[in-house]
């Protein structure tokens, strides 16, 4: 029997829509040609650009920022909530749920609007602190989740264990508890950085002036400066930085899985 | 009441659904003290009351003469076993033991050597640095047991501990769990709805259903002397008959005279009923002889003729149904020792008697018709699924 050519012809078709635009950003990042049309000869002279341009490295100070504060504030709100949304059950238990699941439904584009005139009406100086209120608004809602998910498989009765053999209800907390979320609570908090990291619409409504993230930085020198190959520069590296990161993140659960029988 | 640990006039309700009614108990120090009954019947919610993580609505519990109702779990000297035995997923075996001493602060060295001696006790030296997802069901029986001990509770609490375990299994750590009881002599609180574990286990047991304590003894007080009618149906099998005092013998025995059986029955009069007055009694079915010819004729016995309906090999005996005068039907278990030696073995639709001492039946002081539902009928399938082990146990 002849063996159908389809799955590898699917294979390389998606291979290809994935991955041939990334390689054709890293390859104009070394291109001389300024608008990419043609290649001109190899140069690193954009990302000479990159290193002298005071307003990325601004805005990647920003945005790291951001992201920082954001996952701290977000994760432990998040799994507090998480915990509350578990744990307690009152007549507005279904309405609390929902709550939570707005931010993950709702558009950016409504949220970023209805932050800003939130922000404008109390009279909250747009800038880096709006910037991470809002982030730390939707970010909430996905730590939220993804502690929710581990809690629901947490035996309670651990806790009860706990109590039984003397501890009081920190050392419950601190020993039993949150070490058994912690996969959960890190995830949340992973997921928390790169949303707000790579976050732009909401930013992009609730940034006041100077304190741009890079998302907006690299959306505005595409739209005014045109300045294509130093943006290209910069994706590449942090297309870098996120392969490194993966990467060391699944060797690192790989050593872990070797513990296991 | 003078017992280590007393529950006196516990009431607690979950909403409408009233879980226990006014529990007394008394449990001696040393004793290994079973909570038996149905699934609902309130032994966990009393087992929690006394660990702590419930607060009964009234009555006290009192441990070693101090009022223990209102301190909170961590400060009882109370431990619990339970039934997923709840390990601690992220310490290994070693850490999980060791955990109650080191909440209670006992400097390092000591720790150590309890935690060696516990792992001794258990037998699980060589697996102390494992985690509890790398061991199997018993072992982690074992953990959980040697977790609660080494804090050296005055009352271990063990949750259905054996429910998670297969049926061989379950006879094994009921034996460790003997063996453990002896060597450290800490009271035991064992809550199971097997009456098997509970029988082979206790010293003594109270028997709970729907929130009230229907009878406390021993396991052959309970088997052979039940009071209502639930204990004796949820305790092994047994027939019930209801009847009408009509004669008194000699102050110990009556007869009584139960609609559409002949002749009158013989039964001893340990409740010292008067002439007239209705009872129910209760007959197991071992205590029958079945025998195709009509026994020898003795005062002492009653005898019946009936028709054998429905015969259920078991293994170690067999259950038989007999019908009489096409109204009642009796389950006679049959022993069979030499069964293939047995030239003629009886056989479904042949006619027996069967016969049994007056002694061996048994007038209970309360009878609720629902409790029949607890007898596994012929008709019921899932009368082959119960383990002839059981029986074995219940006829001890």
């Amino acid at each position: 029997m002849k063996r159908s050519r389809l799955p590898a012809v699917t294979l390389v078709l998606v291979m290809v829509f994935f991955y041939l635009p990334i390689i054709i950003l890293v390859v104009n990042s070394f291109n001389e040609h300024k608008y990419g049309s043609a290649w001109s000869g190899f140069t690193l002279e954009w990302y000479v650009h990159l290193w002298k341009d005071a307003d990325i490295w601004h805005a990647l100070r920003n945005s790291l920022l951001v992201a920082s504060v954001s996952t701290v504030v977000s994760t432990v709100l998040g799994t507090v909530a998480a915990y509350a949304l578990d744990r307690v059950h009152g007549k507005l238990q279904k309405f609390h749920n929902g709550l939570i699941y707005m931010p993950l439904v709702m558009p950016d584009l409504l949220m970023g609007m209805s932050l800003l005139l939130f922000f404008v009406a109390v009279g909250f100086k747009l800038g880096l602190a709006s910037i991470c209120v809002a982030h730390i608004t939707f970010c909430i809602s996905y730590v939220a989740m993804v502690v929710l998910a581990r809690l629901q498989d947490f035996d309670f009765s651990m806790m009860e264990a706990a109590y039984d053999l003397g501890a009081n209800s920190w050392t419950a907390t601190t020993r039993v508890l949150l070490p058994a979320l912690a996969p959960g609570i890190a995830a949340g908090a992973l997921l928390a950085f790169t949303l707000s990291i790579d976050d732009f619409v909401i930013t992009f409504f609730v940034a006041g002036p100077g304190s741009n993230t890079l998302p907006v930085v690299i959306y505005s020198m595409m739209k005014h400066s045109r300045f294509m190959p130093v943006i290209n520069a910069l994706s590449t590296l942090l297309l870098v930085v996120t392969f490194v990161a993966v990467g060391s993140s699944q060797l690192i659960n790989n050593k872990k899985g070797t513990d296991l029988p | 009441m003078s017992g280590f640990l007393e529950f006196e006039g516990i009431t607690k309700s979950f909403g409408d659904l009233k879980a226990l009614d006014h529990v007394s108990l008394s449990i001696r120090q040393g004793e290994i003290f079973s909570l038996l009954g149905p699934s609902g019947c309130g032994k966990t919610t009393l087992l929690r009351i006394c660990a702590g993580f419930e607060t009964p609505d009234s009555g006290r519990v009192l441990l070693d003469g101090k009022d223990i109702t209102d301190l909170p779990p961590n400060r009882r000297k109370v431990n619990t076993i339970f039934q997923n035995y709840a390990l601690f997923p992220n310490m290994t075996l070693r850490e999980n033991i060791a955990f109650g001493l080191q909440i209670a602060k006992v400097p390092k060295k000591e720790i150590a050597e309890r935690v060696e001696a516990m792992l001794q006790l258990v037998q699980l030296e060589y697996h102390a640095h494992k985690r509890p997802h790398q061991i199997s069901g018993g072992q982690k029986q074992r953990v959980a047991i040697a977790r609660a001990l080494i804090n050296r509770p005055q009352v271990l609490l063990l949750d259905e501990p054996l429910a998670a375990l297969d049926l061989k299994l379950r006879q094994r750590m009921l034996v460790e769990l003997d063996g453990i009881h002896d060597e450290v002599g800490t009271t035991f609180v064992y809550v199971t709805h097997d009456q098997s574990e509970a029988m082979g286990l206790s010293d003594r047991i109270a028997v709970l259903n729907r929130g009230v304590v229907e009878q406390v003894g021993t396991s052959t007080e309970i088997y052979e002397a039940p009071r209502s009618s639930f204990t004796a149906a949820f305790i092994g099998d047994t027939n019930f008959f209801n009847g009408r005092v009509c004669e008194i013998i000699d102050n110990e025995y009556c007869l009584i005279e139960i609609e559409g059986i002949e002749p009158r029955l013989r039964f001893f009069n340990d409740k010292n009923l008067r002439a007239n007055v209705r009872v129910d009694v209760s007959v197991r079915p071992e205590k029958f002889s079945m025998d195709r010819n009509p026994p020898v004729p003795s005062l002492k016995h009653n005898t019946l003729r009936g028709i054998v309906e429905d015969i259920i090999y078991l293994g170690s005996h067999s259950k038989c149904w007999v019908r009489i005068n096409d109204e009642y039907l009796i389950s006679v278990t049959s022993q069979h020792s030499r069964f293939l030696l047995d030239r003629k073995p009886i056989l479904w639709n042949e006619e027996v008697w069967i016969s049994w001492h007056a002694d061996d039946g048994y007038m209970l002081e309360r009878y609720d018709e629902n409790d029949e539902a607890l007898l596994a009928l012929p008709s019921d399938t899932d009368l082959i699924e119960e383990p002839a082990a059981v029986d074995d146990v219940e006829a001890e």
